[in-house]
């Protein structure tokens, strides 16, 4: 009854969104208020009766009603009831549903908002918002259904959503349960927060779509969805982070990022999504780059919607797994429209998104800019190149190949590095015009101090080229970083006559975006540290040990002590714990627990790693195998992994910086009128956002 | 007791000749070594999982495999070879540089110096005249100093 009702209702949203397109186009076409209106209740009426056909699936999910095949499929009666809940984005037809809920809800708050003089982009914004919404709800009314049920029909047992001729109920006596990779808290957080920075990515393509097709292609668009790219931003960038301390945590190789294609598929909206958050600037500020932030709008979506594909289509098990799944061409086919459309409509406004002014230098901000853009369109070259060569190996020649780790850091790591230079150079030029002369009166200080922190490092830590080159860059980033907090701060402090704490606070304050972004280098040059530690020192080592045996690497001893194994029939798992004492240096620092869990319901193990952390490095041991009857012996692979928690840390301060320059401080209905006045307080500085 | 010295000597030459073999016999290789090359492949059946920690047991299997053919001499390259002989090429962390597989390699250079020359290209256009007007902004503030206007004013006066 609960699955006919969760059915019924994701059918009524369906047509309640179609409606909502054919009344939002008559009503823009024919000018007709009352029929945009209704398009707008329409949409808005999506939220609600998605969030009760969610409530029917959760119900379905917690109450253990095995009849449904989704529930079946990611839940076990021994999953405590958080996890049944989380369960709902833990499979594929659940996940498309929770992508169609978080777009119902960020279009109805966005339809929510004051429209006033931007009304004539509403239409087009429901538009585009239920296309994409249909398209989902589509998937999962017609081909991934999660209300689906098991009947017993002739003796054998077929999903259908409805009861067939002379069949019966089957109802299973437990799930499969959900995979246990899958029940880290880590995990429970991250898809979620992926989905939100892909399904928030579709309200500034919407209102692009809408302003080339009102033609109001003027930067309005950029500044009503400003906010909402910096909150996609957070979500995506907070997802891939959360993505990468699950993988450390539990996936048992040491590292946190791997270069799979499921991680790329996430990282390459959030390329593109970085280069627009950087290039909109220059539309704002320059009224330059109309074309270009379209594109960059469009590539965005695109492979928001292209990543769902990668992960959701088995495309990356093979090509055939795509051929025979029933919603990887829907997928392609929707992609490709999508785009092509967007394109035309750009190609169709062209003359009227030329730039207003032109680039006066090629060191100025705008110029260093683009070439961020470029960089950052050349690593989503490598990626995407990287993560469809296997399909078109496949596809072409029948041979399957892999693209995995090596193939990425070569490529990559001279264009992030070329990154980290500009995150360095970009703040200290002015818009509009900038020389050599003046960047290196504003760079030539903090140069010199990175110069000695690098000859420092030389003769104290490393004498690897690449990472002292690493190492210069990032003490670069800091440095400037912190001599524009200071040079802003103390200049307040001479104007304003105020104490240095509250001149910082009200500078970044009236600065959020500037100084938010200033915070996010700040975060990415810790995350740097992080990288060049485990990507250049990372040593590692395996071993068999009998008790009392010991192990030594890189300053540290272990010493393998004892191992039990034990069973929690409650929660389906067999626990197999490993003590092991750790020395450094000879002195005794403490014991770690590498462990295996065993998970009956799903027969899959998980890895979890003894790690003891500091900010100079882990020491991250994992149990590889044991001798089980009489638990003698163990194997233990160990890793070391310099500075790698100042990845975690600069994460930290990037969500930090991403708050501060996303948390809402003013009506942006005020901004155009203040706007002259800020661009008056910047001529006077070079140095501004 | 002569029977029971030939029972000593011949105990004795045979531990002697065992022993010899013991110390004949190489060590096998350490884990370390294994993974040394396990991390170069990739599980033949697993979806992007190295080798050297793919926790399944056909992947220990394998990493035995690879133990056994470091003990009987193989290289590297020769281990690398036969599991793609044997399993494809799918099995190498890259696409073999070789043949078709070469473009894995060649487009994404191509197009990035692509957009890099398309981008100088565009800074050439944008710059350009603005740098001519940047050279020439004083002289064409001065209308004096601009040959034309002062042509114009002449013929002006001499009309007037």
């Amino acid at each position: 009854m609960i699955a006919e009702f969760g059915y019924g209702i994701a059918l009524v949203s369906f047509l309640v969104a179609v409606y909502s397109i054919f009344a939002a186009v008559y009503g823009a076409t024919k000018k007709s208020a009352s029929m945009v209106e209704s398009a707008r209740r329409a949409m808005l009426l999506t939220f609600p009766l998605i969030s009760l056909a969610a409530g029917a699936l959760i119900y379905l999910l917690v109450t253990n009603q095995f009849n449904v095949a989704f529930v079946y499929e990611v839940t076990s009666r021994s999953m405590p009831t958080y996890l049944k809940v989380t369960a709902w984005w833990g499979g594929q037809a659940g996940s498309l549903l929770f992508w169609s809920w978080l777009l119902a809800a960020f279009t109805s708050a966005v339809t929510l908002r004051k429209w006033d003089r931007d009304i004539e982009f509403l239409p087009w914004v429901i538009v585009v918002c239920s296309v994409t919404l249909v398209f989902f709800l589509g998937m999962v009314i017609f081909y991934e259904n999660p209300f689906t049920r098991f009947w017993l029909v002739n003796g054998s047992v077929e999903p259908h959503m409805f009861a067939p001729l002379n069949a019966t109920i089957f109802t299973p006596d437990d799930g499969n349960g959900l995979n246990p990779l899958l029940r880290h808290p880590g995990m429970v957080i991250h898809p979620p927060m992926l989905y939100l920075g892909f399904v928030s990515y579709v309200i500034p393509y919407a209102f692009a779509m809408a302003a080339l097709i009102t033609g109001r292609t003027d930067d309005r668009w950029i500044r009503l969805t400003r906010r909402w790219s910096l909150w996609a931003w957070l979500f995506l960038s907070f997802g891939l982070v959360l993505g990468g301390r699950w993988a450390y945590d539990v996936l048992g190789w040491g590292g946190y990022w791997g270069w799979d294609p499921v991680e790329i598929a996430a990282f390459m909206p959030w390329l593109t999504g970085t280069a627009f958050l950087h290039s909109v600037m220059i539309q704002e500020k320059r009224g330059m780059l109309k074309h270009w932030n379209m594109i960059l709008v469009i590539l965005t979506y695109a492979l928001v919607i292209f990543g769902t594909f990668l992960t959701r289509s088995g495309v990356l098990s093979s090509v055939h797994a795509f051929a025979n799944s029933p919603i990887g061409p829907l997928f392609m086919g929707f992609v490709s429209t999508t785009l092509v459309a967007s394109i035309a409509l750009v190609i169709y406004r062209w003359p009227t998104l030329r730039s207003e002014t032109e680039m006066k230098s090629m060191l100025s901000r705008e110029a260093l800019f683009l070439l961020n853009n470029l960089l950052f369109m050349s690593i989503l070259v490598v990626c995407f190149w990287g993560v469809i060569f296997p399909l078109i190996s496949e596809l072409f020649t029948g041979q399957k190949v892999t693209v995995g780790p090596p193939f990425y850091e070569r490529a990559t790591a001279p264009l992030f590095s070329a990154l980290l230079f500009l995150s360095a150079v970009a703040p200290l030029s002015a818009w509009g015009h900038s020389t050599i002369q003046t960047l290196g009166r504003a760079i030539w200080k903090s140069a010199a101090a990175a110069a000695v922190v690098t000859i420092t490092l030389f003769f104290t830590y490393t004498n690897k080229i690449g990472a002292l080159i690493g190492f210069f860059l990032i003490a670069l980033i800091l440095f400037v970083t912190f001599q524009e907090f200071w040079r802003g701060t103390r200049a307040r402090q001479q104007a304003q006559g105020e104490n240095f704490l509250t001149a910082l606070s009200r500078l970044m304050g009236r600065n959020r975006r500037r100084y938010g972004g200033y915070i996010i280098h700040i975060s990415m040059a810790l995350m740097a540290i992080g990288i060049l530690g485990i990507e250049l020192f990372q040593t590692s080592t395996q071993g068999a040990l009998a008790k009392d045996e010991t192990l030594t690497i890189s300053g540290y001893t272990l010493q393998y002590k004892e191992l039990a194994s034990w069973e929690d029939r409650g929660e389906g798992v067999n626990y197999t714990r490993a003590v092991v004492d750790i020395f450094k240096d000879g002195e005794y620092i403490g014991e770690l627990n590498p462990r295996i869990d065993y998970y009956f319901d799903s027969q899959q193990n998980m890895t979890i790693p003894g790690n003891r952390s500091t900010l100079k490095d882990d020491l991250y041991v994992l149990l590889v195998d044991w001798q089980p009857v009489s638990a003698v012996g163990a194997t233990f692979k160990v890793y070391v992994n310099p500075l790698v928690n100042w990845l975690w840390i600069g994460s930290l301060v990037f969500l930090v910086g991403i708050v501060f320059a996303a948390w809402p401080d003013r009506d942006p209905a005020e901004e155009p009128a203040r706007r002259s006045v800020t661009q008056r307080a910047n001529q006077t500085s070079a140095a501004d956002d | 007791m002569k029977k029971f010295l030939y029972t000593l000597i011949f105990i004795f030459l045979l531990s002697i000749l065992f022993t010899g073999v013991a110390f004949a016999q190489e060590p096998l290789p350490s884990d370390d070594e294994v993974n040394a090359v396990a991390s170069q492949l990739y599980c033949p059946v697993c979806e992007s999982t190295p080798l050297d920690v793919c926790p399944t047991e056909a992947c220990r299997q394998w990493r035995d495999l690879i133990r056994q053919q470091l003990a009987d001499g193989m290289t590297e390259d020769q281990i690398k070879q036969y599991f793609v002989d044997n399993y494809g090429a799918r099995v190498l962390a890259e696409p073999p540089k070789q043949g078709y597989f070469w473009l894995a390699y060649l487009l994404p250079p191509v197009l990035i110096l692509a957009g890099a020359i398309m981008l100088f290209r565009s800074f050439k256009v944008w710059t350009k005249p603005q740098a001519a007007s940047t050279g020439l902004d004083e002289e064409k503030s001065d209308p004096s100093k601009d040959e034309y206007v002062a042509r114009f004013e002449e013929e002006i006066k001499k009309r007037n």
